[in-house]
């Protein structure tokens, strides 16, 4: 076909994708003209233009035409037309197509025709295309060829698989019938091609009629056992490199999956079956060739597949471990998946749960020096499968381990396999000191410059309950713990702010020596004026109730919560939801299943390994992603449940990306004609400075939002690196597609009210001024978006603490006085002069807050280190406030007059 | 079946994906095969299902599976529909696929129907296909 072959060369020989383009259009102009002409087209001129039109379609254009002259082409009696119409239908046509009446009317024909290879070529369009309407013509028809004895081979398998997909479409135009019992025999069929046909049927049967078809177990252990046992060359073209007929081996033994261990005659011939597949892969191979290796142990795989899956015979799953147990070292790759893999359910059997302990090493070992991400993967989910009491301590350590280097995909899951298993066999602390060790914890984590909103959020609800064990020590005061936690406050979301004031009335029950700072606190106009509904019904009531209440009704009304109702742990349930549905119901039946178990609780939860998947790019970590977009919104229901477990999905965490949950959703459904859709990209940058200053001086947040879009932001900096969480949320109903922003690529297509995530590694070579530029472009209801918003990344994230002595700061103030190192800006307070706010700033900038330094107490005075790849800078700050005049001064000294200037434009913006 | 430079040279999809999906998908798709180097094994976890896929010289052949299939029987069915190819082609190319795109369609649906296995045996699934090239020279 030279025609053909000339328009390939022109689409390969393309140098730009508007060539490509305009070639296609001009082959596809071409092309209709010659449908659309009086002459009648020849089958072979016919055949290259569809030829054609299905390589067009490959390269990702819809072909619009042509179709009516496919289905013309079906009722032609020549087969090579036939044949070209059918391929172009099951390929071009989906399922809703209008043609379907027509194309049904030519299937119907070849159908009765008994020409099998006209049967066949209708069967296969069926199986394809499969449509409800297909069904309704077909269900009827397709099982009486299937099962009719003088049917030839190939048209049974066709018409089994068929049925298979009709089923599928439609299972209840598929009653089960007489014809039903003929089917399980075909297993019995000397063609092994309709065997395998058929078995794929009938194993999508029986999940769903486990009775009707419940004879095909022992012809299936039949048949499998001719299979097994036969000599290397009996099935001649069926032998794969010498493994006999591998595929409907897989697909037997994936049958029988489909029942429980069979009656006893019919068992001890399984048990021989499989003995024998066991033995075999234990021989010498009978070829060098890979593909040898590789028949042979699918049908191994499978086979202990079934012995798991069984769980009743012991010395076959003890085997089936040690054999996994070669491949943990085998030279494959593959190999050493898979065995990860079916291990990590073997471990679930009691009766191989000891057998696969003994390759603890071997596996630690893996998650150290595999150099594959999803093998390291399948090695953490065998640790995990495989911990139990015995060995807990030291798989939680490895864990530990591996997770300062795990690659990022899979630490939020190491993370949460850790805490189950924490959680779980960690008997030995009693709950004093746990609750006295995690006050103690959480108090010197808050201890830190900067933390994460939800540290906070840990931090007031066990300092609340258990403050009072660590307050005995002077360094956590009473005082102290108020200050601490009240000097995040101003930064937190509302969700947050309202758990710290049930901190804080926790703290006039715990300690009453400060309950006249924490009344002044409720009672100061930012909470009892506060413009949040749900904060300032808490300082109201709160306030009243440290007011009136006597001691005895306070330490009654706010008595420590009590133990958490036995239920299922959110953690679990977060490590579920990662996984996926189906995983979950498989992990409750194992669970169910294990209720009996002779070391009660103390057995790990396994996790299936055929279900476990990497989670996804957009997968939030540890769901609290959405916290930072959190915004002003009410939350009405959510503080209890915050105080109860800050890990659960409270509603309102998740709640401001469901659609229509708050007021400014109502207008999505009118979007598209509203004017955001025109909205200008460059009105987004101009605005983005102010959106920069919001983040100077804290990490979190939400960066951009409109009608369509919120981007949100969760970053952490060190040194001269940083790591940035960027999540989109599409806030309206409608798919976001070819989202794609400019950092790098996430997943084109963005669901409405979903939200996806990505995370972006951040370097700072040198000194800068202007902070990189995030543009996004998707499609929204067939309206290009095309936006651009300034990344918060300014130079003071690469800030390191430093703290000093009066003396050295001083002294150091002095060394940089030239005038090329010092930077200064008086200017007015844009806000509330507020001492305990500043000191936050600062600290948020990312400099040592210096106490007592300064012998003006009035004064703030911060140090620290920029880093950057190349050279470090030692910067000093000096901020004068001057309540009376309502102006600051503030002084930056640097060794570098650049960021001395940068550093102060950006502070000065703070205040 | 795509090449090196990620251009698509055979789709066969046994769900409904639209157009404007496949496109990225397969972009995707292989994406992810060619960041891989040979010390990886040949099973992707993708979304919600499995990606097993078998590089030959600068083609690469991806096929994606659910949890009821077994991923090594995939990996060598692949391999198996490779030489059935090669049979008929005798020494296939990326060239033979891209110029006789309605054969390889044809090989296929004879081995896979509705995504299951229909046919392993070389002669018979070449057989349909042997028949049409004699009367096509007639």
């Amino acid at each position: 076909m030279r025609g053909l072959a000339v328009f390939i060369s022109d689409i390969r020989n393309c140098k730009s994708k508007e060539a490509e383009i305009k070639r296609i259009n001009k082959e596809l102009a071409n092309i209709r003209s010659k449908f659309k002409g009086d002459k009648a087209l020849d089958g072979y001129s016919k055949k290259k233009y569809v030829c054609k039109l299905l390589f067009i379609f490959l390269l990702g254009h819809d072909i619009d035409f042509g179709h009516m002259e496919a289905v013309n082409l079906l009722s032609s009696n020549r087969y090579t037309e036939k044949q070209i119409g059918y391929l172009f239908i099951s390929v071009l046509v989906n399922s809703n197509s209008e043609l379907i009446r027509l194309i049904n009317n030519a299937i119907k024909n070849d159908l009765a025709s008994r020409n099998p290879i006209f049967m066949g070529l209708a069967l296969h369009c069926i199986a394809n295309v499969g449509s409800r309407e297909m069904a309704e013509a077909f269900a009827g028809e397709i099982p009486k060829i299937l099962v009719a004895g003088d049917t030839m081979d190939s048209v049974k398998q066709s018409a089994a698989l068929c049925l298979l997909r009709l089923y599928r479409t439609s299972p209840d135009l598929v009653p089960m019938g007489d014809w039903t019992s003929r089917v399980v025999h075909l297993l019995n069929d000397q063609h092994l091609g309709v065997v395998t046909a058929a078995t794929s049927l009938i194993t999508t049967l029986a999940q769903k009629n486990p009775e009707e078809f419940k004879t095909s177990v022992s012809l299936a252990v039949s048949r499998l056992s001719r299979i097994v046992t036969s000599a290397s060359t009996d099935l001649q073209d069926y032998t794969y490199y010498f493994v006999p007929a591998p595929w409907l081996s897989v697909k037997l033994l994936r049958l029988l999956q489909c029942y429980p261990p069979p009656d006893p005659a019919v068992r001890g011939r399984l048990t021989e079956c499989l003995e024998t597949i066991l033995n075999k892969a234990q021989e010498p191979p009978k070829s060098k060739k890979v593909q040898h290796s590789n028949a042979k142990n699918a049908v191994l795989f499978e086979a202990i597949s079934l012995i798991i899956h069984h769980d009743s015979e012991p010395n076959l799953l003890v085997r089936a471990c040690n054999q996994l147990g070669q491949f943990l070292q085998h030279r494959e790759t593959n190999l050493r998946y898979l065995a990860l893999e079916s291990m990590c359910t073997l471990a679930s059997s009691e009766f191989s749960h000891e057998a696969v302990k003994t390759h603890i090493e071997t596996v630690i070992n893996a998650l150290k020096t595999e150099r594959d991400v999803s093998v390291r993967q399948r090695a953490v989910d065998l640790l995990y499968a495989m911990c139990d009491r015995s060995n807990a301590q030291q798989i939680v350590a490895e864990m530990l381990n591996y997770l300062e280097t795990a690659d990022y995909s899979i630490r939020e899951e190491i993370v949460l396999k850790v805490a189950i298993l924490a959680e779980k066999y960690a008997v030995d602390y009693t709950w004093d000191d746990v609750q006295g060790y995690a006050a103690k914890t959480v108090f010197e984590a808050l201890q830190a410059p900067a933390c994460h909103e939800n540290l906070v959020k840990v931090g007031g609800y066990i300092l609340g309950e258990f403050g009072n064990l660590i307050a005995g020590d002077p360094r956590s005061s009473p005082l102290i713990q108020f200050n601490l936690l009240h000097s995040k406050f101003h930064l937190c979301s509302v969700p947050t702010r309202a758990l710290l004031l049930s901190t804080y009335i926790k703290f006039v029950n715990l300690f009453p020596e400060i309950k006249t700072t924490i009344q002044d606190v409720l009672r100061s106009d930012s909470q009892l004026k506060n413009a949040d509904v749900e904060l300032q019904q808490r300082a109201v009531e709160y306030l009243r109730l440290s007011t009136i209440a006597s001691t005895d009704i306070l330490a009654t009304v706010l008595e420590e919560m009590p133990p958490f109702p036995e239920r299922e742990s959110s953690i679990l349930a977060k490590l579920k939801k990662k996984k996926g549905p189906s995983t979950v119901t498989d992990l409750e039946e194992i669970k169910k299943e294990r209720s009996s178990d002779m070391n009660g609780s103390a057995e790990p939860t396994p996790v299936n390994a055929s279900n476990v998947s990497t989670p996804s790019p957009s997968a939030d970590l540890l769901g609290l992603g959405a916290v930072p977009l959190t915004n002003s919104a009410p939350a009405p229901s959510s503080s209890g449940s915050l105080l109860v477990d800050v890990f659960s999905d409270s509603s309102s965490v998740a709640a401001p990306l469901a659609p229509g949950s708050e007021d400014n959703f109502a207008s999505s459904s009118d979007l598209a004609s509203s004017e955001v859709v025109s909205e200008e990209p460059a009105d987004a940058v101009h605005d983005a400075d102010e959106l920069i200053h919001k983040f100077i001086c804290k990490n979190n947040g939400v960066l951009f939002e409109n009608q369509l879009l919120q981007i949100g932001l969760k970053s952490e900096f060190r040194q001269n690196l940083g790591r940035m969480f960027i999540f989109y949320g599409n806030k309206t109903s409608t798919q976001f597609l070819n989202f794609t922003p400019t950092t790098k690529p996430v997943d084109p297509i963005v669901d409405g009210g979903a939200q996806v995530q990505q995370v972006v590694n951040i370097e700072c070579i040198s000194d800068f001024m202007d902070a990189p530029i995030l543009n996004i472009q998707f499609r929204y209801g067939g309206t290009l978006q095309n936006l651009s918003v300034k990344l918060p990344i300014t130079l003071n994230k690469f800030f390191q603490p430093t703290e000093m002595s009066s003396q050295d700061f001083f002294q150091r103030w002095k060394q940089l006085s030239s005038p090329k190192q010092e930077v200064q800006n008086i200017f007015k307070a844009k806000h509330p002069m507020d001492t305990e706010i500043t000191k936050a700033k600062i600290i948020g900038f990312g400099s040592a807050l210096l106490e007592e330094v300064d012998p003006n107490p009035a004064n703030f005075v911060g140090a620290g280190i920029i880093h950057t790849k190349t050279i470090q800078i030692g910067c000093l700050l000096r901020l004068e406030p001057n309540l009376q005049a309502q102006m600051y001064r503030l002084t930056l000294r640097t060794s570098k007059e650049a960021v001395s200037q940068r550093l102060c434009e950006l502070l000065s913006e703070q205040f | 079946m795509v090449n090196k430079q990620g251009q698509t040279r055979l789709s066969r999809y046994y769900e409904h994906v639209e157009l404007h999906k496949r496109t990225l998908l397969e972009a995707e798709v292989i994406k992810n095969c060619l960041s891989r180097s040979k010390y990886q094994c040949s099973f992707i976890e993708y979304k919600d299902f499995k990606l097993v896929y078998r590089q030959y010289a600068a083609l690469f052949i991806v096929v994606g599976i659910n949890e009821t299939e077994n991923e090594m029987a995939v990996y060598e069915l692949i391999h198996n529909f490779v030489e059935v190819l090669d049979k008929y082609f005798s020494r296939v190319s990326e060239l033979d696929i891209m110029f006789n795109l309605d054969r390889v369609h044809i090989i296929l649906d004879e081995m896979v129907l509705n995504g299951c296995i229909v046919e392993t045996n070389r002669s018979r699934i070449l057989a349909p296909l042997l028949v049409l090239d004699k009367m096509a020279e007639t």
